[in-house]
């Protein structure tokens, strides 16, 4: 059974430096590390200390609100440094890799076979829980809950995203075992979305299929959980990226965790865009240096919409599916506020001529065009958001921190990076996707 | 060393000291800054506030242009008596006897209203530590446009000043005022200084100062259509004088063809509102329609003094006084208009309404849209929040859906 879902709203960004459909070898990392900052919320208690070995798929630290949350180590080997910052928080664990991976081995199991509580336990204690993130307040999902629904977004609509088509490709029994396991979670139903031409699926999932039509951000799971199933206040629904099911799958059939990704690696930063197969935790230099061109560019976790910032020295984010390089744009323009700017992109039509060429792909650079101005244009927002909330009145009730308005608003129904485009086009440059954060967060303190 | 690159050091110079806010609005004038975006959406859309501000000037240069020319053209033809049947593009019109006129008493405007506005604009952001926003570049500009043209300049200079400071800066500059500040700026010297703003003397340069013919008599009158009107008097223009804007008024409100010309600028180019804008023409037709109506049932006879106003065609009504300007340049700011798209057609059509209203049954001061878009300012804020309440209804009733 199918239903489709459809959006006339967003936008979809043109960017030069699609990632080719290859795979390319990359050289194993010596170290890697795992960040607590991917997981918002979280507050490590480590388990390992520096200088003791750990197995592929071993506790490394546990959440402290939630002590059943643990976090595991991608690869074999030992721990070679807690690096702390002010007041002692844990900034990164980095592990030094042997050349060969030994995996904890958890017995494979049928999840059909076993009940709600002993699907948690297994992805409690196996590690996986991470994967698992809840709606509202996109932080990962209390064990204790039972969500109304469970949302997986197979689409991938952001610029440059990777080709589901091509990374999940041979992975449809591990997908059809991830989402046994996830039936097994809530009572209600399991949704997942893919686009047209999906072909990575298995036949008879235990899951409502729905097609998605429209632009970005028809892949992101809020615009698809508004127009399924929204939420209201006091409900929880619990989301999964369509990768993370696949690795949950493989759990439950091989009984090892294989934090394993295969990353695009996309703009016009690389000399061959294309993809690589990358342990969670790998180096940012080791992933990227052999491609990388030379030149100021910047090296982007994620797409360019809702990506981290990374050194070469920093990590690949924990749900990153690719890495963008993107060019620097740390230079002044000569009257680049009112000259025609055929290399830029606009959604507006003041003297920037984009409209005339739709197709056209642009190589854009991380300059924010302007500076930070209030809020002064209006029903600019709406024209890129499908989700039915007023995106300006929401920000700045947040801004004023009211929460009565924030929580009418529909605060509970947007993550970060529901607002990705509203960011992009505001002509007074506001970081919208650190305003909603932050009024989250100010939800979970207060409200809870 | 380059241009760029002496700026730029002057720039990391003054950061941190009072220079830094006055030195980057005018750095960023000449070079869009080296800022780079951190976090969240690392590629942004070309445009910014001062790409939007300026399309919205340029909106309003052929008005300007006009508005130069046509006052030498009234002063001169209340002198030496009008050309009949000219057409837009006559030499008659378009001559630099009659640009010298306007340039000469328009620029003078023009310095004032940015000196002054932009000055306090520049203290304001020293003492308080952020950018110069470039609201008051646009302001600056429509403020000459709604004067009178002999209006005296330190008059102009106290209304801005007071426009700016009370009207905006108190609520927290760009983005946060209520109301319009050209509008604050007009209502402050219209209440202040009504006999310059209103009557039959001040809107042709030279009535105030009582230009005699050689008869011995004012040569000028500074007589308006409306003021015309409400004196239930004949009308001695053409509607394609009206059109194109051959008439007395305030500087840049005349002409309803370059007005439209605006329009369709800031309609094509995404900026202003063709909602506001459409649904104002709409509303100041139905109260325009409603006045003829009137007139026509016989309810209202020529002994009324309302007579002449209410039996002008309603589609004429949108030709004259300041009601084209007033919807097009004024009723669009979207600071001070409604901010849904709903709000927005209610706000536009009320302020149509009203100004056809006011126009009407105002004696002392025949034009409407000023108030107008004043008290629509002040109700925006409550057309929104209705409409924002029709979400969180919604909102509100699936959960209720849920839980029942």
């Amino acid at each position: 059974m199918s239903k489709d879902i459809r959006i006339k709203k967003g936008l979809d960004l043109k960017l030069k430096g699609e990632a080719e459909l290859n795979v390319s070898e990359i050289a194993r990392s010596k170290v890697y590390a795992i960040k607590p900052s991917d997981f918002h919320g979280v507050v490590p208690k480590l388990v390992k200390k520096e200088g003791e070995s750990v197995k592929a798929g071993e506790v490394i630290f546990f959440s402290k609100t939630d002590e059943k949350v643990k976090f595991v180590s991608p690869v074999s080997g030992k721990i070679q440094e807690i690096k702390r910052g002010e007041k002692r928080v844990i900034l990164e664990i980095t592990i030094l890799a042997d050349a060969q991976d030994t995996f904890v081995e958890h017995s494979p199991k049928n999840p059909n076979d076993l009940s709600t509580e002993e699907v948690k336990e297994h992805l409690l204690a196996s590690g996986c829980w991470p994967f698992v993130k809840q709606r509202p307040y996109d932080v990962i999902a209390n064990s204790a809950d039972s969500p109304k629904a469970i949302f997986v977004s197979a689409i991938h609509s952001a610029p440059l995203a990777s080709d589901l088509n091509f990374t999940l490709k041979g992975k449809k029994e591990a997908l059809k075992a991830g989402f046994d396991a996830l039936q097994k979670l809530t009572s209600g139903k399991v949704h997942v979305t893919v686009s047209p031409n999906a072909d990575f699926m298995p036949d008879g999932i235990k899951a409502e299929l729905h097609k998605g039509y429209g632009k970005h951000p028809i892949g992101l799971v809020s615009t698809q959980i508004g127009l399924i199933d929204p939420i209201n206040k006091g409900e929880k629904v619990w989301v999964v990226q369509i990768e993370d099911v696949a690795i949950i799958g493989e759990l439950f059939l091989t009984g090892k965790v294989n934090l394993e990704r295969t990353l695009a690696l996309a703009g016009t930063g690389f000399e061959k865009p294309g993809y690589v197969v990358a342990k969670m935790g790998a180096q940012v230099a080791d992933v990227v240096n052999a491609n990388l061109k030379n030149g100021n560019y910047r090296v982007i976790s994620g797409d360019v919409l809702t990506g981290d910032k990374k050194s070469t020295t920093d990590s690949v984010g924990f749900y990153h599916t690719q890495i963008t390089a993107i060019p620097e744009g740390d230079d002044y323009d000569f009257f680049g506020w009112n000259l025609p700017r055929p290399n830029k992109f606009s959604v507006y039509r003041a003297g920037m001529f984009s409209f005339l060429t739709p197709g056209k792909k642009y190589d854009l650079n991380t300059n924010t065009n302007g500076e930070h101005r209030g809020f002064v244009l209006t029903g600019e927002y709406e024209k890129v958001c499908p989700l039915d909330i007023y995106p300006m009145q929401l920000l700045k009730a947040i801004l004023v921190k009211d929460i009565d308005q924030m929580e009418a608003l529909g605060i509970y129904e947007v993550a970060p990076e529901d607002f990705a485009l509203t960011e992009y086009v505001c002509v007074s440059k506001q970081d919208h996707q650190h305003i909603v954060r932050n009024g989250l967060d100010v939800m979970i303190k207060e409200v809870g | 060393m380059s241009l760029k690159q002496n700026l730029h050091n002057l720039k990391e110079k003054y950061r941190g000291t009072k220079m830094e806010q006055s030195f980057n609005a005018l750095h960023t004038f000449l070079y869009m800054p080296n800022i780079t975006t951190h976090s969240g959406a690392h590629v942004r859309d070309a445009a910014d506030l001062k790409r939007v501000m300026n399309t919205v000037i340029m909106a309003m240069v052929p008005v300007l242009i006009f508005a130069m020319f046509n006052a030498g053209f009234q002063h001169y033809g209340q002198i030496n008596g009008f050309p009949s049947g000219m057409s837009f593009f006559s030499t008659e019109f378009w001559n630099l006897d009659n640009f010298w006129v306007g340039f000469s008493k328009i620029v003078p405007m023009l310095a004032v209203s940015y000196g002054v506005g932009l000055g306090i604009e520049f203290i304001f952001a020293t003492v308080k530590k952020h950018e110069v926003e470039e609201g008051y570049l646009v302001t600056g500009m429509l403020v000459p446009l709604i004067m009178p043209i002999d209006l005296p300049l330190w008059m102009l200079a106290v209304a801005v000043a007071f426009g700016v400071i009370i009207g905006k800066e108190l609520f927290g500059g760009t983005g946060m005022n209520v109301l319009n500040p050209a509008l604050t700026i007009r209502a402050f010297l219209f209440f202040n200084w009504a006999a310059w703003m209103s009557g039959d003397k001040v809107w042709v340069h030279g009535a105030v100062d009582g230009v005699k013919n050689a008869a011995g008599t004012d040569a000028i009158s500074g007589e308006t259509v409306l003021g015309t009107l409400a004196a239930n008097k004949e009308v001695g223009y053409s509607v394609s004088d009206m059109f194109f804007g051959f008439i007395p008024g305030s500087v840049g409100e005349t002409s309803t063809f370059l007005i439209l010309v605006g329009a369709a600028i800031l309609i094509a180019s995404g900026i202003g509102s063709a909602r506001i804008m459409i649904s104002a023409v709409v509303g100041a037709a139905v109260m325009g329609l409603i006045f003829n109506n009137i007139v026509d049932a016989g309810v209202i006879t020529e002994s009324s003094k309302f007579y002449s106003l209410m039996a002008f065609p309603f589609w004429q009504h949108l030709m004259v006084g300041g009601i084209a300007f007033g919807i097009v340049y004024m009723a669009t700011d979207p600071v001070s208009a409604a901010q849904t798209a709903t709000g927005k057609i209610i706000y536009g059509f009320l302020i149509g309404f009203f100004s056809i209203m006011i126009r009407v049954f105002n004696p002392a001061y025949p034009e409407g849209v000023m108030m107008a878009v004043i008290l629509m300012n002040v109700f925006a804020p409550t057309i929104d929040h209705y409409v924002v309440q029709a979400n969180v209804k919604r909102r509100m009733k699936r959960l209720k859906v849920k839980t029942t």
